[in-house]
């Protein structure tokens, strides 16, 4: 895969280590047990578009928010983490 | 060139092909001398010197001949090269020829045309369809011992090297607009179309040569031969500056987002590759638009006896006719179900090669093929081949008419023409299906991955022709797509030879009629199959391994499909394929590797002081991805033990010095750089005034250890934390997240400074004084200013360094800080400046046992299954604020007062080794894992108390003190008793640290 990396352009997915769906929201420290549940082990598995973070380790160092087809691997949109818009 | 003479290569034509004459090649087949010549593959040279007779097949042990001209070959596999260089399964058809190659049948034993293992061929039912489920089930035990064995010997194909490979492969990657697949008539007009435009264009074939079927055929364009014509093609590529043509390199792979994997034989083709030249080269190549013109296989017809010497597929016939000048047989018959296997009639004829008959089962043959064939004076028959006869080659051809008559006729050549199948393998690596097509008797793709267009034969476009309006129509689009503007421009001149027929794929009769000729599948195999309820294609393939050999069914499936289909009765379209996958070609692994085995795996990190230590006797051990000094033996030390026990002591009784530039650094600064800092650390940090330095402890988001270190405010808004060498790069990745993903309001960046240090520990009671004596006038290094954890600048020889006191080993301590090009230069000024104080080198070993006698946790306890709690460490997780992990740490399988933790071991017997790794039990317990307590985290023997120590993970251990336990170790067969003791054992006030 080629990955589109915000500040570096589209780059091999070699460079870059994945994590794991993005936009989860962290709960407050005094949030139930249910909630740290469901931030820690609760994950979507959709056959479709997936929003996921991925490090750009071996270039710029960014989180990055990948928007990726996981049925085709068609990639529609990249955008920083730490960007507001993307981090929802 | 050797000098060969005499009356070798006696079916070469005296005219014509495209080999250098010039140049005579002398080789070997199982140790016969041949001679050849440039231009020609093995495949070619063989046959010119009247060789059909190549190998043995793979599970019965058939005489097999060459099959095809090209990378398709399922049958002529062969051993090259001796030694170390030996390549097993190389097809003969690929392998270009070269002076002094020794090629080598394969799969015989004790030769060639007597194989004992043909008697496999009496067993043949044993080896039917799904024989390695039915024959070798029972005993279970017999399979290792005898069934294994037995197979192995029996059936299989080369044999590999048994030394390491001498040669050196390289990856490289190529970035372009357009990427053309094959360079045949269709590739070479995309790729004129592509350069014209100005796109980056990159055209790659599999052969040495460019042309593709251009090459095979007798066919003309722009009223020139086609040779011709793909040489001036040629040169203008090789002109165009923004053009670049790799020969000798197949694409094996496509893959997402316009990434083809492909292999480079670059040397290949030489006896050895030249000191400066990879044996091959694995590229990976980019591309904005790929065309595949990657053409067709001819598709060979099944029918009993199909396997025999001498016969091949037409379309190869006529390429070793034209393009390598060979004379494929003396009497040959043609066996056809289209108009293009006709072709072959006048190719052989002008060979002075007696074609005595075409066999077309088709009644009505268009009257221009007849002539043809009248003027060769070869009978036309509508009719089938029905069976062969021969035994090392073909001596004569059944065919049966119309009315079921059999008629033999004597022949050494076959040439079998069942039609073409597109190769659309490449653009269907990303999971696109293909759809079986009538009218052009194949499997078609209608719609390619993006970027991705086929053209010419293997979009079903394979007359000249149309091959050539298609491949130039593809490079068209393909510049257009990439934002160029093609000129535009007219095919060249050419025709479109008859392409008629009919699907013909299995002709029944009695016999065996292969489908795999390179797993030995017949038609029968397949009826089997289905007779057992095999009825998903997928199934069929594993069940009767129809296409799973090196060729991976190139020339089998689609007859294998159609039989199946017509078993069935749902027709090949309601079959459907198999799924096509990388590599689309053999590709070895040592291409795959590259430059990145043994020793350069991976890069190796080097401290600034590797170069000293090694100079001074120290022995290295691999930590992560670095090379640390593990010890400096001196004269007369003959155990590493000695040698680690004088370093020790040196620390606790003088002073030593230690390279730890490989612990993680990584300098936090910014106005929110405390706040942060305070979120990822477990205790608290931001109170940390400037100047000094705390111990910091970083969770994971599951309440687990991650990682300690130290972190040093060097300002109120920078900060200078360490990581441990092992966890370096991941807790850098951790901080990054914590900060762009969890935290982006907070104003601060992070920068890894790692490389940028050289840091060198000076550990010992008489550190200070050596300090003082080594730093320029004017830095305070008093106990008042300069107390343990605190930091603070100074410089050494003009050249500022930053100092941190603090202590790994328990002694009085300090690490300095110089840019690391200066490393060697500190090392060196430490060295003599201390000599008067008994400044001793030690290294890791040293290190370790120092940090055990304090109890200090490392690797062996922060091993992603220990808690604060676990190392002792509990009062340090600050409940006042949050931080990662805080709130995970808190769930009651970790705060169990239950779970093992941290003490220290004595062996009771005050001599008896403990090793890392062995478990707890308590006296007297049976040992079952159900019983175990703890186990062993680090253990040494300690140079300072006299006796082996040890620290681990007990279960409730701190409340345990003083209790005994047993230490046993099944896998080293140790088993001693071991008094529970506080993890700290010398210096538990810590004193010496202080000063």
């Amino acid at each position: 895969m080629r990955i589109p990396c915000p500040c570096c352009g589209a780059r091999g997915n070699e460079e870059f280590t994945y994590l794991g769906p993005a936009g989860l929201t962290r709960p407050a420290p005094d949030a139930s047990e249910d909630a740290w549940h469901a931030y820690m082990h609760e994950r979507e598995n959709p056959a479709g578009m997936h929003r996921e973070l991925w490090w750009h380790g071996q270039g710029c160092r960014a989180w990055i928010v990948v928007t990726r087809d996981v049925r085709t691997h068609r990639i529609e949109h990249a955008a920083l983490a730490r960007d507001p818009e993307a981090a929802r | 060139m050797t000098t060969v003479h005499g009356t070798a290569q006696p079916f070469r034509l005296a005219a014509g092909g495209l080999i250098d004459r010039t140049q005579l090649l002398s080789f070997t087949f199982d140790g016969r001398r041949l001679t050849g010549h440039a231009g020609d593959t093995l495949a070619a040279a063989l046959l010119a010197n009247g060789i059909h007779l190549v190998g043995r097949s793979f599970k019965l042990h058939r005489p097999r001949g060459v099959v095809s001209a090209g990378p398709e070959e399922p049958n002529a596999l062969v051993e090259l090269r001796t030694g170390a260089r030996r390549e097993p399964n190389t097809r003969a058809t690929t392998a270009a020829l070269f002076d002094g190659l020794a090629a080598a049948s394969q799969n015989r034993w004790p030769s060639l045309r007597f194989d004992a293992m043909a008697v496999n061929g009496l067993f043949a039912p044993l080896f039917a369809a799904g024989f390695y489920y039915k024959t070798f089930m029972w005993p279970a035990a017999f399979w290792e011992r005898v069934y294994e064995k037995l197979i192995r010997r029996a059936a299989g194909l080369g044999r590999a090297a048994e030394a390491p490979d001498p040669d050196h492969y390289e990856k490289a990657h190529l970035h372009c607009d357009v990427l053309i697949i094959g360079a045949g008539p269709a590739g070479l007009m995309a790729a004129r179309a592509a350069a014209r435009a100005g796109a980056r264009t990159v055209l790659i074939e599999e052969d040495e040569r460019l042309g593709g079927r251009a090459l095979a055929e007798a066919m003309e364009i722009d009223g020139m031969p086609a040779a011709r014509w793909v040489e001036a093609v040629e040169a203008e590529l090789a002109a165009a500056p923004r053009c670049r043509i790799l020969r000798r390199t197949a694409a094996y792979g496509l893959f997402d987002h316009g990434t083809v994997g492909a292999v480079e034989r670059v040397a290949d083709h030489l006896p050895e590759p030249p000191a400066h030249l990879p044996r091959q080269r694995a590229w990976r190549i980019v591309a904005r638009r790929i065309v595949v013109a990657a053409g067709a296989i001819e598709r060979p017809i099944v029918f009993a006896g199909n396997d025999r010497p001498g016969v091949m597929l037409a379309g190869a016939v006529r390429a070793y006719v034209h393009r390598y000048a060979v004379r494929p047989g003396r009497r040959a018959v043609v066996f056809t179900a289209g108009d293009d296997g006709w072709r072959t009639v006048s190719a052989l004829a002008a060979a002075d090669v007696d074609v005595v008959a075409v066999v077309d089962p088709r009644p009505d043959i268009p009257p221009a093929l007849r002539a043809e064939a009248a003027r060769a004076q070869a009978q036309v028959i509508t009719g089938t081949v029905v069976g062969t006869v021969g035994r090392h080659r073909l001596a004569a051809v059944d065919w049966r008419d119309a009315r079921g008559e059999v008629t033999r006729m004597q022949a050494d050549l076959l040439a079998v023409s069942g039609g073409w199948n597109p190769s659309i393998h490449l653009a269907c690596h990303l999971g696109a299906r293909p759809r079986w097509d009538e009218a052009a008797r194949g499997f078609l793709l209608d719609t390619p991955p993006a970027g991705v267009t086929l053209a010419g034969a293997a979009a079903g476009r394979g007359t000249l022709a149309a091959a050539l309006a298609d491949g130039l129509a593809a490079g068209v689009a393909a510049a257009r797509d990439c934002g160029f503007s093609p000129v535009p421009a007219d095919p060249p001149r050419a025709e479109d030879e008859p392409r008629d027929g009919i699907a013909l794929f299995h002709v029944p009769g009695h016999g065996k009629a292969f489908v795999d000729l390179q797993n030995d599948v017949t038609a029968d195999d397949i009826a089997l199959a289905h007779r057992e309820g095999y009825r998903s294609v997928e199934h069929l393939k594993r069940y009767t391994t129809l296409g799973m050999a090196t060729d991976q069914g190139k020339t089998a499936s689609v007859p294998g499909i159609a039989i199946m289909a017509e078993l069935t009765g749902r027709g090949i379209e309601g079959t459907g394929t198999t799924t096509f996958r990388p590599p689309w070609t053999p590709v070895a692994i040592g291409a795959l590797a590259g430059p990145h085995r043994g020793r350069d795996f991976r890069p190796t990190r080097r401290t600034p002081t590797h170069a000293w230590a090694a100079a001074h006797g120290a022995s290295f051990v691999e930590v992560g991805p670095w090379l640390r000094a593990q010890w400096y033996t001196r004269r007369g030390e003959t155990r590493w033990q000695e040698t680690v026990a004088r370093e020790v002591r040196a620390v606790r009784e003088a002073v030593g010095v230690c390279d730890v530039s490989t612990l993680g650094k990584i300098e936090v600064v910014g106005p929110d750089a405390a706040t942060f800092l305070d979120f990822v650390y477990a205790n608290t940090i931001s109170t940390l005034r400037a100047g000094r330095i705390r111990y910091g402890l970083m969770l994971r988001e599951d309440g687990f250890v991650l990682d300690d270190g130290t972190v040093a405010r060097l300002a109120e808004d920078r900060f200078f934390i360490t990581t441990t060498t092992a966890n370096a790069g991941r807790v850098m990745q951790h901080l990054e997240h914590a900060h762009q993903v969890l935290r982006p309001e907070l104003d601060l960046a992070m920068l890894s400074v790692t490389d940028a240090w050289a840091q060198l520990s000076i550990a010992g009671p008489r550190s200070r004084e050596l300090l003082a004596a080594l730093l320029d006038p004017g830095t305070d290094i008093a106990d008042g200013a300069l107390p343990h954890m605190a930091a603070t600048s100074g410089s050494v020889g003009g050249v500022p360094v930053r100092l941190y006191r603090l202590s790994f080993s328990g002694e009085r301590a300090y690490e300095i800080g110089i840019p690391p090009d200066y490393g060697t230069a500190l090392m060196e000024r430490i060295m003599q400046v201390g000599e008067r104080f008994g400044v001793t080198p030690y290294g890791t070993e040293a290190l370790g046992v120092l940090r055990i006698e304090k109890g200090h946790p490392a690797g062996g306890e922060l091993n992603g299954h220990t808690t604060a709690g676990d190392l002792g460490l509990a009062r340090l997780v600050s409940t006042r604020k949050e931080c990662i992990g805080g709130h995970m740490a808190k769930r009651p399988a970790l705060a169990d007062p239950d779970r093992p933790a941290l003490v220290g071991l004595k062996p009771r017997d005050g001599r008896s080794d403990i090793r890392a790794g062995s478990h707890l039990l308590s006296p007297g317990a049976a040992e079952t894992s159900d019983n175990g307590e703890g186990y062993v985290t680090s253990a040494c023997v300690s140079p300072t108390l006299g006796h082996p120590i040890a620290l681990a993970l007990l279960r409730r251990g701190p409340a345990r003190i003083g209790e005994t336990v047993r230490v046993y170790d099944a896998l080293r067969g140790g088993d001693t008793l071991a008094e529970v003791c506080a993890p700290v054992f010398v210096d538990p006030e810590g004193g010496r640290t202080r000063g």
